[in-house]
């Protein structure tokens, strides 16, 4: 119970970061969508001791307009100071809105062109594997990203080689640009496609702290087969005025809402725990 | 030029640990030595160009030095973004090999031709352009693509081109042109399959009179800027050859560095006009169609001097 009552602050404090980063700005729902996510991975799953150890397991933000999420969960596990979080967006910083290579100590990968994810994490994978390296890669990916090409590409390969140190995370908000997933293709049921292609897939909420600890600590879930993880989750989380809201992929946080916004998440996160 | 390359690929994966094949299916015939010898160290990804690319850009973040190996149009545009992203904007040392410069795949249809591809490299901040001119230097520019620090483009030919070195015993440096002919007046700047033929033009030339230098500028990008001041010292008229559309390659490249060093010289351009081969036909057939052959080159280039 401490450990859960430890995720749920961590993730109120990730939570209250981007409602004041996201003061300019667009992607304030897809960041707050996997804001539970990124913090069971980075203070339960991940063994990363060091951004640069060689030994470290792999993060990947396939997704990567929900950047500012993944820079706040950095600086929550420490690898960068909070301050760096006043640089987002600014002119001259390397916090754009899509993350670039190093822009902070365990950015891995320069993504925002989406499908781009899997393939790079295979590769990774690979690597691994051949190298006689014990570490893991995760790559995070939005529902709508998977109608990209490549996703596909990735996916086969990946289930052809065995990669089992390789999981793959989908964080169905189901939302994209114009509408629900499901309006724009129906493919949100996700499983029996990966399974077609040689995944083995669970399902979590991916709000459920709990949960996601234990389905993400238990890959692989079968040897010889790369885990998919479909985590259902909801758009803008943790605001009532942006959740399950499609208009809250554009939205920025107005300044007179700020605090009212974090009193909100911090709220929530008490009440969860009495 | 593929013998060059796989038997270059093969010495360097004996010597270093970290060198990888990748292939989008494609290579039949010259790939499976590699496949055999370093079964780990080589990946047929299937015909998913974009997935080529994204393994690649994995496995070079992981330390290894991968190079991915396909068809030119392949290689370089249905994967671009990839390309773009994974290599360029990460800096990557990944070298991508296409393989059929030009209307090599002549009746294949412009669907296997590659004239755009060194426009849209060109293009890409970061990238390294090399056009070797014949197997010497395809060996030796796929051994030095191991010390650049970023992507690379290496755009080869099948087989059965004919030499453009006559030993082996020659400088090669990625960006520094080769100086095949000394000589003064006129300057014929070739890349890839039309530096053979540049060549024959020099020839040509010479039995009328002239004497053209003929230089192999196997680095479109950077481009040697230091060998065209040079020549044009004591050439007054450039000639650029290149098997690509006239839109954004070597003649472009040169042309940009002529306008940017103010050089005193008139630059001559010579390639493929703004459309597709309009029907099928052999490399010969379809040069002579579109107009740079090296008869018509070399017909043009009279006139040029004589109008000096």
């Amino acid at each position: 119970m401490a450990a859960n009552s430890e995720m749920k602050k961590r993730a109120a404090e990730t939570r209250r970061r981007l409602v004041r980063m996201h003061k300019t700005g667009s992607h304030f729902g897809s960041a707050m969508s996997i804001a539970d996510i990124l913090t069971v991975l980075y203070f339960r799953v991940l063994r990363i001791g060091s951004p640069d150890d060689p030994g470290r397991d792999r993060f990947l933000l396939s997704k990567g307009h929900a950047a500012s999420c993944w820079y706040a969960t950095l600086v929550a596990r420490g690898f960068a100071p909070p301050e760096v979080l006043e640089d987002y967006l600014a002119d001259g910083s390397s916090l754009y809105g899509h993350p670039v290579r190093n822009g902070l100590p365990g950015i891995e990968a320069s993504t925002g062109a989406l499908g781009h994810g899997l393939p790079i994490g295979a590769g990774m994978a690979l690597a691994a594997r051949n190298d006689g390296k014990g570490y893991r890669v995760f790559v995070l990916m939005g529902d709508g990203e998977t109608q990209e090409g490549s996703v596909w590409e990735g996916a086969m390969l990946a289930s052809r080689l065995k990669l089992d140190n390789l999981t793959a995370i989908i964080d169905a908000n189901n939302f994209q640009g114009f509408d629900c997933v499901e309006n724009i293709q129906p493919i949100s049921s996700f499983r029996p496609r990966w399974e077609a292609f040689g995944w083995a897939v669970r399902e979590v909420d991916g709000h459920d702290h709990e949960r996601l600890e234990e389905v993400l600590a238990s890959v692989p879930f079968e040897t010889g087969k790369p885990s998919l993880v479909v985590a259902r989750t909801v758009k803008g989380k943790g605001v009532g005025d942006m959740e399950g809201k499609f208009e809250s992929h554009y939205l920025s946080v107005p300044r007179d809402k700020i605090e009212t916004y974090c009193r909100e998440i911090d709220r929530a996160a008490g009440e969860e725990e009495r | 030029m593929r013998q060059g390359f796989i038997r270059t690929v093969m010495d360097l994966a004996a010597e270093r640990e970290d060198v990888y094949l990748v292939t989008a299916d494609t290579g039949f015939t010259i790939l499976e030595r590699f496949r055999e010898r370093y079964p780990d160290r080589y990946l047929n990804v299937g015909i998913a160009e974009a997935a080529m690319v994204g393994v690649a850009a994995g496995l070079a973040l992981s330390g290894k030095r991968v190079f991915c190996y396909t068809i030119v149009p392949f290689a370089t545009m249905r994967c671009f973004e990839q390309i773009r992203v994974d290599l360029c904007y990460q800096k990557l040392p990944v070298a991508l090999v296409g393989v059929g410069q030009g209307l090599t795949y002549g009746t294949a249809g412009a669907t296997h031709h590659a004239i755009e591809d060194i426009a849209v490299m060109r293009a890409l901040p970061g990238m390294t352009v090399i056009c070797p001119g014949d197997a010497l230097e395809t060996a030796r520019a796929v051994r030095a693509s191991l010390e650049l620090d970023g992507p690379c483009y290496i755009r080869i030919g099948k087989s059965g081109e004919p030499p453009v070195h006559e030993s082996e015993d020659f400088e090669f440096e990625i960006g520094k042109g080769c100086l095949l002919r000394p000589g003064r007046g006129l300057a014929l700047i070739a890349t890839s399959n039309m530096v053979e033929p540049a060549l024959r033009v020099a020839e040509a030339l010479a039995a009328a009179g002239e004497d053209p230098a003929v230089v192999s500028m196997h680095t479109v990008k950077p481009l040697d800027r230091g060998l065209l001041e040079e020549l044009s010292r004591t050439c007054p008229l450039l000639a650029t050859m290149e098997e690509h559309s006239l839109i954004g390659g070597l003649g472009s490249a040169v042309a940009e560095a002529v306008v940017d060093g103010n050089l005193p010289v008139k630059v001559v351009r010579f390639g493929i006009p703004d459309t597709y081969a309009p029907v099928a036909g052999s490399q010969d057939y379809l040069r002579e169609l579109l107009g740079f052959s090296p008869a018509h080159v070399a017909a043009r280039l009279k006139e040029e001097l004589v109008e000096q």
